[in-house]
């Protein structure tokens, strides 16, 4: 039977100093199942957080358990998680074949399955052509999906993701991920980071803001913005009339700014009362003063978040 | 009785043959980096070393006697071969299983697999272990072979119905008893020393005066056990004379249980050491 704490990954008051430097500080987390991202600068802590997931790191303080396991025993935990690093090294000399196989014998499968097995990851990735090419001569992109391959092959039910569209071209990148899209779809924990926002923000389900080794917010994205009060939410309206609307928002204390969207056709407006502005909206449609073509919130993507949280829009990793 | 039955059961009920097969894959890929790494390429130099001047010795020198051949093959086993080519060759092929990695930064793959890491390390130090003994092997073969062919059918003789095949097993026997307990000490220095070159040349230090030792600090040696299976013996003076020396002789079956028992202290205390090593590239 699957009890809650076999299903998520859990991080308990986990902490994780490099002498005196901070790593992460009192992380608690309960990851479910789906795709999550881990958004923070450079020396945030994300990659420390998935090293300590995968064994590579030991916490300082506290306990983390992957669907119930745990890095001590490897046998049991590796055979469910898959890592992609972002180290961009290999052993000497061998071929991107060699790679995945090799990694496939030491989990104890025979010679003709880790050969199927090689084969399906390497085909997933693109890279079936390139497979007895020897990894030295393969371009970054290349080198990437060979990692890809090498964490997706013994079919994990936990897939760690450190930066992983990092040197794939736009093709490649999207390819990526549709492949992660629908890892996350089949009910896998796929746990990754990227400076990509728009992409990231795309696909995952929740997001884990990290800034200086602390957890600053975490959750489904529409709720942590939701969450953020001091920030009045932007909403975009397409309509007929931006004008009209603009005055009749001006009418609410709630409403911060308005602003007549460049081509002439639309209203970009800053609420501190979203619920409100809505009941107004429909008011409005329904009295057919303004005809309104679509509203979309405009800055509950982890982008928008993360300078609202962190203060910073660049230097992101 | 109960619970050393508890004991076996537990043993037993451990998956050793999914060890059996990683251990033999993690053997297969060691073994073929040691061979064919170019960075290790001055160790085939240091083990054949010795091979190019006894062929160039039995090309010119036609005066030599076999007597004295037989004790010069003893002088360079062990002077070049126990205490230097063996000693840096075991150092170079230990030291890089797990240290080397790290500087390559390719160890993570290892961890990063499902196997117990006791097991990595036993795999590798069987790795090292088989490269080691298969180079220096077939040097010391090599070496042995020449000194006496030259000698043509007296030499044959000495060989296969004296006692020169005797002296080879023995040489051999040594040369792998060296090895285990070399690369267990440098496995170990490579998990715990950031620079394990520095430590290696300490224990070349106390390996060179383990003859002026206390008896007790004697036995925490390699070379300590190794001395006292030479089967030939040989004059020496000076410097060499002391290297040579044996103050506290032992039996040559307590010598190479000495000696195992040495390195299965030092690879318990690998294995206990790297379940708790952590992937930090940038400070190493």
């Amino acid at each position: 039977m699957t009890t809650p704490a076999n299903d998520r990954i859990i991080f308990d008051n986990v902490s994780k100093f490099y002498g005196d430097v901070l790593g992460v500080n009192r992380v608690t987390l309960s990851l479910p199942p789906g795709i999550t991202s881990l958004v923070g600068p450079n020396g945030s802590g994300k990659t420390t957080l998935m090293n300590l997931m995968t064994g590579l790191v030991q916490p300082t303080r506290g306990h983390i358990s992957v669907l119930g396991l745990t890095p001590e025993s490897p046998a049991e935990f590796f055979r469910v998680v898959g890592y992609c690093t972002q180290f961009d090294s290999f052993p000497k000399s061998v071929t991107g074949y060699e790679f995945v196989y090799e990694a496939l014998r030491l989990h104890g499968l025979s010679h003709s399955e880790a050969a199927q097995f090689t084969g399906e990851a390497l085909h997933r990735v693109g890279l079936t052509e390139a497979a007895h090419r020897k990894i030295a001569g393969y371009s970054k992109g290349m080198r990437q999906k060979i990692r890809l391959a090498h964490a997706i092959a013994h079919h994990p039910t936990v897939l760690v993701l450190d930066e992983p569209l990092n040197g794939l071209d736009p093709m490649a990148r999207a390819e990526s991920l549709a492949l992660f899209d629908s890892l996350g779809k089949q009910g896998l924990h796929v746990i990754l980071s990227s400076h990509i926002l728009e992409e990231v923000d795309r696909i995952s389900d929740r997001v884990v803001l990290m800034t200086s080794g602390y957890v600053v917010a975490e959750g489904n994205i529409h709720a942590v913005r939701r969450e953020v009060n001091e920030q009045p939410m932007q909403i975009l309206i397409r309509c007929s009339q931006p004008a009209v609307l603009a005055s009749r928002v001006f009418e609410l204390d709630h409403a911060v700014e308005a602003k007549i969207h460049a081509d002439g056709k639309g209203l970009l407006v800053r609420t501190r009362d979203v619920d409100q502005f809505y009941d107004l909206l429909n008011r409005i449609g329904s009295d057919g003063l303004v005809q309104i073509d679509a509203v979309a919130p405009a800055d509950d993507d982890v982008n928008s978040i993360y300078q609202y949280l962190i203060g910073s829009d660049g230097g992101l990793a | 009785m109960n619970a050393a039955r508890e004991f076996a059961t537990r043993l037993f009920a451990q998956p050793w043959h999914l060890w059996m097969g990683q251990t033999s894959t993690i053997v297969r890929m060691e073994t073929r980096k040691n061979f064919f790494t170019r960075r290790g390429f001055w160790v085939y130099l240091l083990a054949f070393a010795p091979v190019a001047i006894i062929i160039i010795h039995a090309l010119v020198d036609k005066g030599s006697n076999m007597k004295e051949d037989t004790e010069v093959l003893a002088v360079i086993f062990h002077f070049y071969y126990l205490r230097l080519a063996i000693f840096f060759g075991c150092m170079g092929i230990f030291t890089r299983l797990f240290r080397g990695e790290m500087i390559q930064r390719s160890l993570h793959y290892y961890l990063l697999a499902p196997i117990r890491r006791e097991v990595l390390v036993v795999s590798k130090f069987l790795a090292g272990c088989i490269s080691a003994m298969a180079i220096f092997g077939l040097a010391i073969s090599s070496a042995f072979l020449l000194m006496y062919l030259h000698y043509g059918p007296r030499g044959l003789q000495y060989v296969f119905d004296g006692p020169g095949l005797g002296q080879l097993a023995a040489y051999l026997g040594i040369m792998a008893l060296a090895c285990v307990g070399y690369g267990s000490v440098f496995l170990a220095f490579s998990m715990v020393f950031r620079n394990p070159i520095v430590p290696g040349i300490v224990l070349l230090g106390w390996e060179a005066i383990n003859p002026v030792l206390p008896p007790t600090m004697q036995k925490l040696s390699v070379i300590f056990y190794l001395r006292h299976l030479t089967p030939v013996d040989f004059r020496t003076e000076g410097l060499f004379a002391l290297l040579a020396v044996v103050t506290d002789p032992v039996p040559a079956w307590a010598a190479v249980f000495g000696l195992l028992i040495l390195a299965l202290v030092v690879l318990t205390y690998s294995c206990l050491r790297v379940r708790s090593l952590e992937i930090n590239y940038t400070t190493d």
